[in-house]
């Protein structure tokens, strides 16, 4: 509290018209974070302040967003960018904390295989090390109005969002029934395990049942989602307003269920999907197709470079040298993988900036164009 | 003016040289991680550092140490911002750690020159056509004779005059370069047709004169008119050292220029050729090729614009190495002897070719003439420049 008032004085005056006529060209920001890096004047930055690794794969970290972040809707993801090895990557991640407490935002990364953000995260996330944020994004949240009755379920890593919102129903003292379903390999592989339980023991309307894949019997449920674990909770998915995320197996189940009922006005999913990238061999063309994101345009992409192919597209994208040299053609790939022409080296990371003079699309590839 | 005619590569040569070049540029491109993002932040770290330091001390500019001392570190602040941060970030080098502190196209450098036309004009014109007589409009940024191949004129007589006074104001020489102004002499282009580009300027060079010269010298109360000196005085240093490291970059003895129909349907081979040979380094320390913006390998730098500059010093021991198997001369120098090479040549074009071809081409990227009589019609050129290659190949593609 005592803090507040010199805060907001310092934030008035770094955001001053002064201020910024004093830093031009770069800015106030440029400045100040490098003394303070969680500052800005307009980003959403968060310090980690604390890291738990509940599970052999799991991390959590409690964040500490800056004063631009704007709070989110329980089940909304944020996107999160942090920096491996020089380059910044930037990922999706919902928050599992209750919506209500707004200081403090708690994420949990699961280290995947062949992924770059979590396994780093897993590895290295330590207090102190600060991530930048998107503000909140996704309609896969709870409506304001709360509905009398909630089925909640969720597999694996996708126990954050709905995690989420049983916390912020308990914290708010929601009244109505809740039934959590969650699936998982075993007990040891969920990273909320202590805390689902918990708030189970704590409060009457929350039924959690489980599901362990690899350990058939020791859960409240066998084996994956079907039917009968929808009665052994309980549940009536005509009555409850159903939230589920996970990967593409539960989600298909969970679907189908709702539609021979008739019931998918009452079913919300969120799908958890690695980004699965082209598998290149050869410098063989793989067919597919090229959007256009910022123009609306779409084409089917040939093996020609991407700046060629936009314009045949009738788009007229800044362009230079058409060699690889001067970087006028720059631009972001939002989606899809590319092979750089001079060195036939495949890319696939989502958001990196690339020279579309000397890329051809590898598949489906979406420009920021 | 050129030394010694460089020998004549074949065009499977000029391939092989090109994939040597290229091997190393793979190499790089896939070790660029962490070493080069710490070096660009630590590089920014200081020029921040500086700047606030010299700025701070500058408010105290009534008192001569401050103001020495504030003077020199805005200076180099300055200096730091345009060469090794602004010009090596908006190359791109940076843009591979999709940090839009150091992105090529968000960056804006402490310049009246906006960093969208020095992205075309630099980019793009000059590193595409380096030195290709008529398209590198960096042979003389439209004002200055820089080689006997563009024709003389009585206007040329003030060359070295016009050399000093663009040192002294070389950011607004940068900030009107992308205007092409002599095209308006041409009739190519109209002035409406600049009117987006000149606003740009305006809106820049406002906010970069509104900060130097009133609000941090009135922020200063009495002592305004010691800031404002200050100021002056790190716009011009950086000004001038600007100047003599980009002229020393192209325009030292033993450097070349191009005619156009010598570089059409050029290979990678043939590209790489006609930047090693329009290009020239300087010899120094690590400071000094910091400073530089390591432009000091100029070489380097024009073979692998998109690389790190940073990491040009040790690229050079290659390619140097790669230059003397294929014969290839390697213009290298301390800036003393550079620099004065230049100066000499600045002066000595100012005058008609003392014995020299007199059938010289038209200077195509005409310059501004005094009197519009003199105003002869362009003509095409026809000139026999120094032949280049044995054959044309055609370009890879």
């Amino acid at each position: 509290m005592f803090t507040q008032t010199p805060q907001r004085l310092t934030r008035r005056v770094l955001g001053s018209k002064l201020a910024d006529a004093l830093t031009t060209p770069h800015g106030v920001d440029r400045y100040v974070e490098l003394v303070r890096p969680a500052f800005s004047l307009r980003d959403v930055r968060a310090e980690v302040v604390a890291v738990r690794r509940a599970t052999a794969r799991s991390v959590t970290l409690a964040l500490r967003p800056n004063d631009n972040w704007e709070g989110f809707r329980a089940g909304q993801f944020v996107r999160l960018s942090v920096e491996v090895d020089g380059v910044r990557h930037t990922r999706c991640y919902s928050p599992a904390s209750s919506a209500h407490v707004g200081d403090l935002l708690e994420l949990t990364a699961h280290a995947q295989p062949d992924g770059v953000v979590s396994p780093f995260l897993r590895a290295g996330a330590q207090p102190g090390m600060v991530v930048s944020l998107s503000q909140a994004e996704g309609d896969f949240a709870l409506p304001d109005e709360r509905p009398g009755q909630l089925l909640l379920i969720s597999g694996g890593s996708g126990i954050t969002p709905v995690m989420s919102m049983l916390r912020t129903l308990c914290h708010e003292g929601y009244r109505g029934r809740i039934a959590f379903l969650h699936y998982a390999r075993d007990e040891h592989d969920v990273a909320y395990r202590r805390q689902l339980a918990e708030l189970a023991a704590g409060h009457a309307n929350v039924r959690l049942l489980h599901g362990w894949s690899r350990q058939p019997g020791a859960g409240e449920l066998d084996g994956r989602f079907e039917r009968a674990h929808l009665r052994a909770a309980g549940v009536d998915p005509a009555e409850a307003l159903t939230f589920a995320c996970g990967p593409t197996g539960l989600l298909d189940a969970v679907r189908t269920t709702w539609a021979q009922d008739g019931l998918e006005e009452r079913l919300h999913v969120e799908q958890f999907t690695a980004p699965a990238p082209a598998v290149v061999d050869g410098d063989a063309h793989v067919a597919g197709s090229l959007r256009f994101a910022r123009s609306g345009v779409e084409a089917t992409g040939t093996a020609a470079p991407l700046l060629e192919q936009a314009e045949a597209a009738g788009l007229r994208p800044t362009s230079g040298c058409r060699m690889g040299i001067c970087h006028t053609c720059t631009c972001r790939k939002l989606e899809g993988a590319v092979r750089d022409l001079r060195t036939g080296e495949v890319s696939t990371a989502p958001g990196e900036l690339i020279q579309i003079c000397v890329n051809a699309p590898v598949g489906d590839v979406t420009l920021d164009i | 003016m050129t030394a010694t005619t460089p020998p004549q590569l074949t065009p499977e040569q000029l391939d092989a040289f090109g994939r040597e070049l290229d091997a190393i540029r793979e190499r790089v491109i896939a070790d660029l991680g962490e070493r080069d993002a710490a070096y660009i932040r630590k590089i920014i770290k200081a020029q921040r550092g500086l700047e606030i330091g010299g700025r701070g001390l500058l408010e105290l500019g009534f008192l001569p140490p401050a103001w020495l001392a504030g003077t020199v570190a805005l200076s180099l602040s300055k200096i730091l911002d345009n060469m090794e941060i602004g010009h090596n970030v908006m190359h791109g080098q940076y843009d591979w750690m999709n940090d839009e502190a150091v992105n090529g196209h968000a960056f804006e450098w402490d310049s009246a020159c906006p960093s969208e036309q020095w992205r075309h004009s630099h980019n793009y014109m000059h590193h595409t056509h380096t030195n290709i007589l008529g398209k590198d409009r960096d042979i003389g940024y439209g004002v200055l004779r820089m080689s006997e191949d563009q024709k003389w004129h009585p206007y040329y007589l003030g060359n070295p005059v016009y050399a000093a006074l663009l040192a002294l104001f070389f950011q607004w020489g940068v900030a009107l370069h992308d205007l092409e102004v002599e095209q308006l002499n041409t009739g190519k282009a109209k002035w409406s047709d600049k009117r987006g580009m000149l606003k740009d300027i305006w809106r820049k060079g406002r906010r970069q004169a509104l900060k130097d010269y009133a609000l941090f010298p009135l922020l200063a109360g009495p002592g305004a008119p010691f800031t404002f000196a200050g100021n002056l005085t790190a716009n011009a240093v950086r000004n001038v050292w600007a100047f003599m490291i980009i002229f020393c970059g192209h325009f030292p003895e033993g450097t070349q220029e191009f005619t156009e129909e010598e570089c059409e349907g050029e290979s990678r081979g043939e590209w790489y050729h006609r930047q090693l040979l329009g290009s020239a380094n300087l010899t120094g320390g690590q400071l000094f090729h910091i400073m530089s913006g390591n432009l000091s390998h100029q070489i380097e730098h024009h073979l692998f614009p998109d690389l790190p500059a940073h990491r040009y010093a040790e690229l050079a021991v290659e390619v140097r190495e790669i230059c003397e198997r294929y014969g290839l001369p390697y213009n290298s120098g301390p800036l003393h002897k550079q620099f004065g090479s230049v100066v000499k040549k600045i002066v000595k074009l100012a005058l008609p070719d003392g014995g020299g071809d007199e059938r010289a081409p038209e200077p195509v990227a005409a310059a501004p003439k005094p009197k519009p009589k003199a105003n002869a019609k362009p003509k095409p050129q026809s000139t026999p420049m120094r032949a280049r290659r044995a054959k044309r190949v055609p370009v890879a593609a």
